[in-house]
């Protein structure tokens, strides 16, 4: 941890209380949010319902530290120092955005994690879990089946694909022919064969570009640009 | 121009002639890519939502999401109208300008975290309580500001300002700390006063425990913002009037780190033991919950 800024120290700027139960809580739904969007949304293809699920000290402290309203505000896109988040349920209501939060006694989690179930009006189905670290800072640790392990924090491409050989190093190609410097890249998977996700994080903005380029290679699926 | 400890922060501001704060902002230049304007854009930001957080309970009544405090502002200031003025005006202001923040903190209002939330009114505390009491415009503010995010860097870096990780004293300690060395710095104090002064305040609050009530950011946390912001004002006074630490900086700062570390889990944010434990609140902060 070298590169910690001014405004991690003074900041984030926030609505209280807690900047891992409060703001945490709504970056991680932020970033599940940019996630289940890409980039640009269509009116079919809105959020429906959104499935939470508390577990830890979250389950246990959710209501004072309003953990509930922080996930569904990073739901609506609201950012960490929205004061939108506190009204949170009625801006939900007003969208039509149906929600649920279920409290987990599962002790074999980290004890500030939520699950997001996000279902779209098209159909769409689209599983996050997000940890809070502390400070503010999240992770991201399960996308659909698949444990993953990424930030948000740097300039990301998630890549859905088959595992199948040749796919990371069509995707390496295509990074590097977009000039893009890797600062880290990890492919997580539930089996050989199956389906995988391939994260990368790069300092710099990874162009849009990049993405036309990987979905040519038919093993993939899906390409995200955080 | 970067800084990975205070003695190598001490020694830039020798070979430059700088204060902590102008080498603070260098560094956040570098780090960032943003020109100077962007960077002072954003402390300003920063700045002003702490001036809003701590004056907006005196104006109107603030409702905590547990129901734990409220209101407790409004009443040091009508006190400090009415009643004893025992602390002074400066200690007065930065208690109250302290507890402020943690209202509006509670009750999901905006607040800037310095370094967390649960800590966020120590250093709101302390600048605009000596703004208010010496005239102090926002350029020194600001260098303040500058001053603390130096202090908190270290910590964050090479300490703890986590309570889960290393209880009261990383968080409201080192938000003492920060606003310790702001003072002083803003007083006209040497760098190395600076640094002494943030000693002096880790070390008075070492061996706090994190131990809030049902778990909430309200109790025992309000009350302990407006100890951590007196507590920064004793340090710069000690530091302003040339009274050393024996301990550098950076052992301080892995002191604290190294008590943290033996604390209890109990004792660390858990809401498992201290004050959380006391059973006339055990049983208060589940109430206070189950009425939202």
């Amino acid at each position: 941890m070298t590169g910690i800024s001014l405004f991690d120290v003074i900041g984030p700027n926030m609505v209280g209380p807690s900047s891992s139960h409060t703001a945490g809580a709504v970056s991680m739904a932020l970033l599940a949010r940019k996630i289940f969007y890409k980039e640009e949304k269509t009116k079919e293809q809105l959020m429906k319902r959104v499935d939470f699920t508390l577990y830890g000290s979250f389950a246990k402290t959710y209501k004072g530290h309003g953990t509930d309203r922080a996930l569904l505000g990073g739901i609506l896109g609201f950012a960490t120092d929205d004061l939108r988040i506190r009204d949170a349920f009625s801006y939900a209501g007003k969208e039509g955005l149906e929600y649920t939060f279920t409290l987990s006694e599962e002790k074999d989690v980290h004890p500030n994690t939520a699950d997001m179930d996000i279902a779209g009006k098209d159909g769409r189905h689209l599983f996050v879990r997000g940890i809070s670290l502390g400070g503010g800072k999240v992770k991201i640790a399960r996308l659909n089946q698949i444990e993953v392990d990424f930030t948000g924090e740097y300039s990301t491409l998630i890549v859905s694909q088959t595992d199948k050989q040749g796919v990371a190093a069509h995707i390496t190609k295509c990074l590097s022919d977009c000039g893009v410097n890797i600062a880290f890249m990890r492919i997580f998977r539930e089996e050989k064969g199956a389906r995988a996700y391939t994260v990368v994080e790069s300092d710099e903005k990874i162009p849009k570009t990049v993405t036309e380029g990987i979905k040519e290679n038919p093993h993939i699926m899906d390409v995200t640009l955080l | 121009m970067d800084f990975k400890s205070g003695s190598e922060l001490l020694d830039l501001c020798r070979e430059t002639g700088l204060p902590i704060s102008e080498i603070m902002k260098r560094r956040e230049m570098e780090l960032s890519g943003m020109a100077e304007d962007g960077v002072e854009i954003r402390i300003g930001k920063a700045l002003a939502i702490m001036d809003a957080s701590a004056h907006e309970p005196l104006e109107r009544e603030i409702h905590s999401m547990g129901g734990l405090i409220g209101g407790e502002a409004r009443k040091l200031e009508a006190g400090s109208k009415s009643g004893l003025p025992l602390c002074g005006s400066v200690i007065t202001k930065a208690i109250t300008y302290a507890m402020a923040v943690l209202e509006v903190n509670a009750s999901m209002g905006l607040i800037v975290a310095a370094p967390t939330a649960g800590s966020s009114g120590v250093l709101p505390g302390v600048l605009f309580a000596l703004k208010e009491e010496y005239g102090w415009g926002e350029e020194i503010l600001r260098k303040g500001l500058y001053t603390a995010g130096a202090v908190g860097y270290l910590l964050m870096r090479n300490a703890s300002v986590s309570g889960a990780q290393a209880g009261c004293q990383a968080e409201v300690g080192s938000a003492s700390a920060m606003a310790a060395a702001a003072a002083v710095e803003m007083a006209g104090g040497t760098p190395d006063q600076a640094m002494s002064a943030a000693v002096g305040a880790l070390s008075n609050l070492l061996g706090l425990v994190c131990d809030p009530i049902g778990g909430l950011v309200e109790n025992p946390c309000q009350n302990r913002n407006a100890a951590g912001a007196v507590n920064a004002l004793i340090n710069a006074q000690q530091a302003l009037a040339d009274i050393r630490q024996r301990i550098p900086f950076d052992e301080m700062a892995q002191v604290m780190l190294n008590v943290g570390r033996s604390m209890p889990f109990e004792l660390k944010e858990s809401a498992l033991g201290g004050c959380a434990l006391a059973p006339s609140v055990c049983s208060m902060a589940s109430d206070c919950c189950s009425r939202l």
